[in-house]
């Protein structure tokens, strides 16, 4: 698909969103469901003044976690994958770890690391790590072993095999796994930014739902989405630069 | 020089151990060719990969020059049968490969790449990713990359056979050509008599499962102008053609 048509195929989305929710604001005729329109109007009034910080502050705590996440989990990862040794000394402890919501685990973290900055990105960051680390290690594990031979035969060293064939080789699956976690990690980052702190579009969203602001409230749930929606579209587009190889 | 004394390779598979390659002795002078030709399943590729570096679980003894084979300090032009290309990298970057990881400080070997790329018909490809090329396109891709790191030795498992025939004997000028300014010692694993009566100064035939050298021929016909018009290569083919077939069945 060209950039272009890819464009069009984002616009067309929203446009059936908004659609149906305009249908269901008529239909349903109540103020817990506003008008799409004045919805957008009241965030263009607000947008600069009251939700711009909101807005900083979330993304940086996700892109903080997220590249928490993946400077630690792509090499844990990619030497598990690679080195038998350390599999089969990390994967008992990934595996026993993965199934646990670590949602559960805010009240610890928030005792232990405070209830500032801190906490909330060690949420994201274990939320997404261990997606991450499974599914480069997985990425690595499914490279056919005849690949590695041109390399073997130019006496290639480590550095030259995880620069050519490694991470090459596991990049889509690691794409893969941060879009999938990177859904979680927003809920989850909407979560925490109910405790203890003034700043985020959870506590702003929370905060205007509290003031029956329901004008304020719907802002911000569009403004918290369109986060999302970016961070996905980041996404797709890196898989579209670097993995495209693997679509030919 | 390349050396093999008492080479024996076993596979295992399914918990039982059997032998791919039995004692294997072959001599190549510096600079020489060899073609080898065996009936599919004999343990060619495996020869290859011995000598490669790449199986390094055998008993016997392999040696360049008098020095085991140890690809970090000797120079391995390897071509496995299914090209050994990266699909992640462009053909462009995938003939530079070799070059990049031998030479470590890049770029200086880059000269004579545009004029590999005309010879081998690539020109036009450069950006394209080996699944949108054709087999015999990938095969010449593999073939730019081992030319262009003009190798000390060089190892081609069917370099060839992804090739129309036309194709064919251009591409093997080019190789010829390459050997003769480098002059590498080359073995190549074919199928073809014709092709082991062309390229080969010596033609190995492997027999039987687990591979065995059954003859060595010093080819007289090699390097001899115009050969495929040459009245001795039609008789010597038929001839090569009765052995193996003999060979083959016994
Ligand atoms: N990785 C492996 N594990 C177990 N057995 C193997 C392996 N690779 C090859 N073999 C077996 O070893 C023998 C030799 O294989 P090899 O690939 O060297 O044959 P070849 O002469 O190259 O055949 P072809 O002409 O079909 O390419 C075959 O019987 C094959 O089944
Ligand atoms: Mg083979």
């Amino acid at each position: 698909m060209t950039e272009k048509r890819r464009g069009i195929w984002y616009i067309y989305g929203i446009l059936i969103f908004i659609t149906l929710w305009y249908i269901a604001a008529i239909l349903a005729d109540l103020p817990i469901i506003p008008n799409p329109w004045i919805v957008m109007m009241n965030l263009l009034n607000i947008f600069m003044s009251k939700i711009l910080i909101h807005g900083f502050y979330s993304l940086w705590r996700i892109m903080a976690g997220v590249f928490l996440a993946v400077i630690i989990g792509v090499p844990v990862g990619l030497c598990m994958g690679y080195f038998v040794k350390w599999d089969n000394a990390l994967s008992p402890i990934v595996y026993l770890t993965y199934p646990i919501p670590k949602i559960a685990l805010l009240p610890i973290l928030m005792l232990l690391l405070g209830l500032g900055e801190l906490s909330k990105i060690v949420m994201i960051f274990l939320i997404i790590i261990f997606q991450v680390i499974v599914a480069v290690r997985d990425g690595v594990k499914s490279i056919p072993k005849e690949t590695y031979y041109p390399l073997y035969s130019l006496g290639a060293n480590y550095i030259d095999i995880f620069r050519e064939i490694l991470i090459p080789a596991s990049f889509p699956q690691f794409l893969t796994s941060v879009r999938v976690a990177m859904a979680t990690a927003i809920s989850v980052l909407f979560f925490t930014e109910t405790f203890g702190t003034e700043y985020g579009m959870g506590y702003f969203i929370m905060d205007a739902w509290m003031r029956v602001n329901y004008l304020e409230m719907y802002s911000g749930i569009v403004v918290l989405s369109s986060i999302g929606l970016i961070l996905f579209g980041l996404i797709d587009y890196l898989d579209r630069r670097i993995c495209h190889w693997q679509y030919k | 020089m390349i050396q093999i004394k008492n080479l024996n390779v076993n596979y295992e598979a399914g918990g039982e151990r059997y032998a791919a390659l039995k004692d294997i002795n072959l001599e190549l002078a510096a600079g020489e060719t060899c073609a080898i030709i065996g009936p599919s399943g004999c343990g060619k590729s495996t020869l290859l990969k011995v000598l490669a570096g790449i199986i390094k679980k055998y008993d016997g003894v392999v040696e360049i020059n008098g020095q085991p084979i140890t690809p970090s300090q000797q120079r391995i032009g390897f071509i496995p049968q299914n090209y050994g290309l990266l699909p992640w990298k462009n053909v462009w970057e995938n003939i530079r490969l070799g070059v990049k990881i031998k030479n470590k400080k890049n770029n200086d070997d880059l000269e004579g790449l545009d004029f590999l790329i005309q010879q081998l018909g690539l020109a036009g490809l450069e950006n394209r990713y080996p699944g949108e090329l054709s087999g015999g396109q990938q095969q010449r891709v593999a073939l730019a990359r081992s030319f262009l790191l003009k190798p000390d030795l060089l190892l081609m498992d069917e370099p060839f056979s992804a090739l129309d025939a036309m194709t064919r004997e251009e591409i093997q000028n080019v190789f010829l050509l390459a050997w003769r300014k480098s002059s590498v010692s080359t073995i190549l694993v074919t199928h073809n008599v014709e092709e082991a009566l062309y390229l080969g100064q010596k033609i190995v035939i492997l027999s039987g499962i687990p591979g065995t050298i059954s003859q060595v021929i010093d080819n007289s016909l090699f390097g001899v102008e115009d050969i495929r018009n040459h009245r001795d290569f039609f008789q010597l083919s038929l001839e090569l053609r009765k052995m193996i077939k003999e060979d083959w069945s016994r």
